[in-house]
């Protein structure tokens, strides 16, 4: 066996070296992991992409990362919220801010999916006056802040009209005197509101309207006199998009996507406010989030009066704070005064509806069963 | 043996018994190899099978059992549905302790914010319940006090009527049918019979009957279309013919979505197609044709999608059969169109019953496509289970109506074998 004795040696060696260089990974790992977890803090913040999360970015979440420290994802997402309840339901929650929908917001809360916040710590207006008092009436929530009024309008392509542009809700849904396919929002929400107005209804009683079972047929009927003239659109890119590729002659909208085609992309689009739909977008955290406290220092720096303001700046989004309102100047790339393009300016707020989220919250789902029933009949 | 130590010990006894070296009988130590190896092979497939188990066996039977689960109100309230099953009479207002009993676990689910999951629930069996539950439970947890029935009665009317507590009754237990009666457009009234959905909501049994529809239809298209151009591949000589298999699995190895867009640029009204009608003047600017965002681009797109499924049995088969026999039939005087249709067609027979089938299957559950290009009149019944998973959140109907299309099918199946035989089915 004199051969063995040096060949257990390298091999001891070896296995010594071996050991090293394992330890080292182990703690370089280790060190890795221990790193990661102290700098990256990193936020998933989910909203509605396009012009809209571009005005988020460079409202929000620009300033908070040199501020803090901190990293954001920026997700896209098309306003279903289905993911927050299979996140929460199964325990594996990503999303840390989520941006959406009232009636979205008050369904998701209602049913433990979501975070409570603390709202007595949102940070004051620049003049003291408490958050709760400066935000407008109900875009607080137990478990949501908002952060700005939108509202669905319809908008046409000024090259298709240019004699006798149309100016009212019903226009939308004459289809003799405008001829042109229409794109609408593939839901039912908003759309049976525009089809009652439309048909006369005052905005004050549309809900009232559509609690009645004639109520729903009328506006249904209204809706089967386009009803061959629609594309249908899901996310909120796609309208502009329409327009521009003249697949379309008028269609719904978000109304900041429009002025941001207007304003940045030099499209030659016209705005009718008459019989806007106007809603709310709230930041909520899903409950159990990953990064939740960190999340809520993130609502609060957003939500702060100067923040708010500077988004108004990126989009024509009305703030949820009055105390915004003041600050509010040009629009950041184009140099057009914001003002006159808000959905809250009084010249566009005349025949304006706020979408009742507890109506839809209740009758969301046989609207939507008999929208799509209607839909593909 | 121990007691005779004379005897050698290795020596075998001689019983005809054919034994290896060591003494053991042959037999024994060939099933214990065969053993072992039977034991590597299963060692072999376990990471296949708990794969399949993983992805495919669990997730199917948390479908099914999500289609009939029903924990919320004897989760939430239990002893008020035990309570109403128990006492009521079924026609008339319940009496105060149903409704004490009720407002008691209201405030407590109140308090953990869980009440709205009821309200939910039953929303399901009637649109306003949700606001009614919710509404009450915020009224008694803030200010409420007994009698229950007068605080309950004055906070909605509804409380009132027998058929709020006879949906409440119906919508109680653990496991239920009502999704399923849901997907076939029936629902259980506040009595406990079946009827039918108002006729404006009625839609699953029009969707499943368009989705076979559509299958079926997309099926004979690509049989129509593929049938030749299998015949194609398997008789021109070797180099035509791998020129013409490029072309079929060249779309087969592009990706789904770049295919259905392209399709998307090819048929819109401001597409290729359109444009080149309007150039030649075969259709006017205004009177541009509509052939995607409806029935007809779900119909092409998902034709052009399955066609290499059809094509690659069929192909399959028709190498196997030999020429001599279309010589011989033709020797025996018939046509080429009678040999052709009486002795090359029907050996085909494996190859089209495997490329039919797969393509029907594949086309009932297809998603992506309608979705994409079917516009209002090309969905199937795919994407209204998808609306139920993402939009509407009702998992319990997307599952019944999941459920629902997997029995189908295997129901097609099962007609399939008793008709052609699934033996006599040939993928290649």
């Amino acid at each position: 066996m004199p051969f063995s004795t040096p060949h257990l040696r390298v091999s001891r060696l070896r296995a010594t070296r071996l050991r090293v260089t394992l330890a080292a990974a182990c703690a370089l790992a280790v060190a890795g992991t221990a790193g990661s977890a102290l700098a990256a803090e990193a936020l998933n913040v989910v909203s509605w992409g396009g012009a809209y999360t571009k005005s988020q970015v460079e409202a929000y979440h620009k300033p908070w990362m040199e501020q803090t420290g901190n990293q954001i994802n920026s997700i896209d997402y098309d306003g279903n919220v289905a993911p927050v309840k299979a996140q929460v339901e199964s325990g594996n929650v990503t999303w840390d801010v989520v941006d959406v929908e009232l009636s979205d917001a008050v369904r998701l809360c209602d049913e433990g999916l979501l975070e409570l916040m603390p709202l007595d710590e949102l940070p004051p207006a620049p003049d003291g006056t408490p958050a709760e008092d400066d935000f407008i009436q109900g875009t607080l929530h137990d478990c949501a802040v908002a952060t700005i009024v939108w509202t669905n309008i319809y908008a046409y392509d000024e090259t298709q009209f240019p004699d006798n542009p149309p100016t009212t809700i019903a226009d939308f849904f004459d289809v003799e005197s405008f001829p042109g396919k229409r794109g609408m929002r593939k839901i039912a929400k908003a759309n049976l509101e525009f089809a009652l107005m439309a048909d006369g209804v005052p905005p004050a009683d549309v809900y009232d309207v559509l609690s009645t079972p004639e109520g729903v047929d009328r506006a249904f009927a209204v809706l089967d006199k386009i009803k061959d003239h629609v594309v249908w659109w899901e996310a909120g890119a796609q309208p502009p998009q329409m327009l521009a590729d003249g697949e379309v002659a008028m269609t719904t909208a978000y109304n900041g996507r429009i002025f941001n085609a207007i304003a940045v992309e030099d499209k030659p689009f016209e705005i009718v406010w008459d019989g806007q739909v106007w809603d709310l977008d709230l930041w909520v955290i899903p409950k159990d989030a990953p990064n939740k406290d960190l999340a809520w220092e993130f609502v609060k720096f957003s939500t702060a009066t100067e923040q708010i303001a500077r988004q108004a700046e990126w989009i024509s989004y009305g703030p949820a704070r009055q105390s915004s309102v003041p600050l509010i100047g040009s629009h950041a790339e184009a140099g057009i005064p914001m003002g006159p393009h808000m959905p809250t300016a009084p010249e566009n707020f005349k025949n304006a509806l706020q979408n009742d989220f507890l109506w839809w919250a209740d009758h969301a789902d046989e609207m939507n069963e008999r929208f799509n029933a209607w839909l593909v009949q | 043996m121990a007691t005779t130590p004379a005897a050698p010990p290795a020596a075998p006894p001689d019983d005809g018994v054919l034994r290896t070296n060591d003494g053991v009988p042959l037999k024994t130590t060939l099933a214990r190899v065969n053993r072992r190896q039977k034991l590597v092979a299963v060692a072999l497939v376990l990471p296949l099978l708990g794969f399949i188990l993983v992805t495919f066996l669990a997730p199917i039977g948390m479908m099914l059992f999500r289609a009939v689960d029903n924990p919320v109100l004897q989760e939430q309230i239990p002893r008020t549905v035990a309570l109403l099953d128990a006492e009521w009479d079924g026609a008339s207002v319940p009496d105060e302790a149903v409704f004490a009993t009720l407002a008691e676990e209201m405030i407590q689910q109140y308090e953990v914010r869980e009440i709205a999951k009821v309200g939910t629930r039953l929303n399901y069996e009637q649109g306003g319940l949700r606001s009614l539950i919710t509404k009450t439970a915020r009224t008694i947890a803030r200010r409420g006090e007994p009698p229950w029935r007068e605080t309950f009665i004055a906070i909605d009317e509804r409380w009132a009527d027998p058929q709020t507590w006879g949906i409440i009754q119906q919508a109680a237990p653990r496991y239920t049918l009502s999704f399923f009666l849901a997907a076939l457009d029936l629902r259980y009234d506040w009595q406990g019979d079946i009827v039918e959905q108002p006729e404006r909501e009625q839609i699953y049994v029009f969707m499943f009957g368009r989705t076979l529809w559509i299958s079926g239809l997309v099926t004979g298209l690509c049989l129509l279309l593929g049938f030749p151009v299998a015949y194609l591949l398997a008789t021109l000589p070797m180099r035509q013919s791998n020129i013409l298999m490029i072309l079929v699995l060249l779309p087969f190895w592009t990706s789904l979505l770049v295919r259905t867009t392209s399709w998307i640029v090819l048929l819109q009204t401001e597409g290729v197609i359109n444009d080149v009608l309007v150039w030649v003047g075969l259709v006017s600017d205004e009177g541009r044709i509509q052939m995607i965002y409806n029935q007809l681009g779900t119909i092409i797109a998902m034709t052009h999608i399955l066609l290499p499924f059809m094509v690659l049995p069929i192909y399959s088969v028709m190498r196997t059969i030999s020429p001599s026999h279309m010589r011989a039939a033709r020797s025996l005087g018939a046509t080429p169109a009678r040999a052709f249709r009486e002795v090359y067609v029907p050996q085909t027979m494996p190859g089209v019953g495997a490329g039919s089938i797969l393509v029907f299957i594949l086309s009932v559950g297809y998603y992506i496509t309608p979705a994409l290009v079917g516009g209002r009149t090309g969905q199937l019944i795919s994407n209204f289970i998808a609306y139920h998973m993402q939009k509407s959140l009702n998992w319990g109907l997307a599952a019944a109506l999941g459920t629902l299309l997997l029995v189908g099918v295997l129901l097609l199946y099962w007609l399939y074998n008793r008709l052609i035989g699934v033996e006599k089915m040939k993928f290649g």
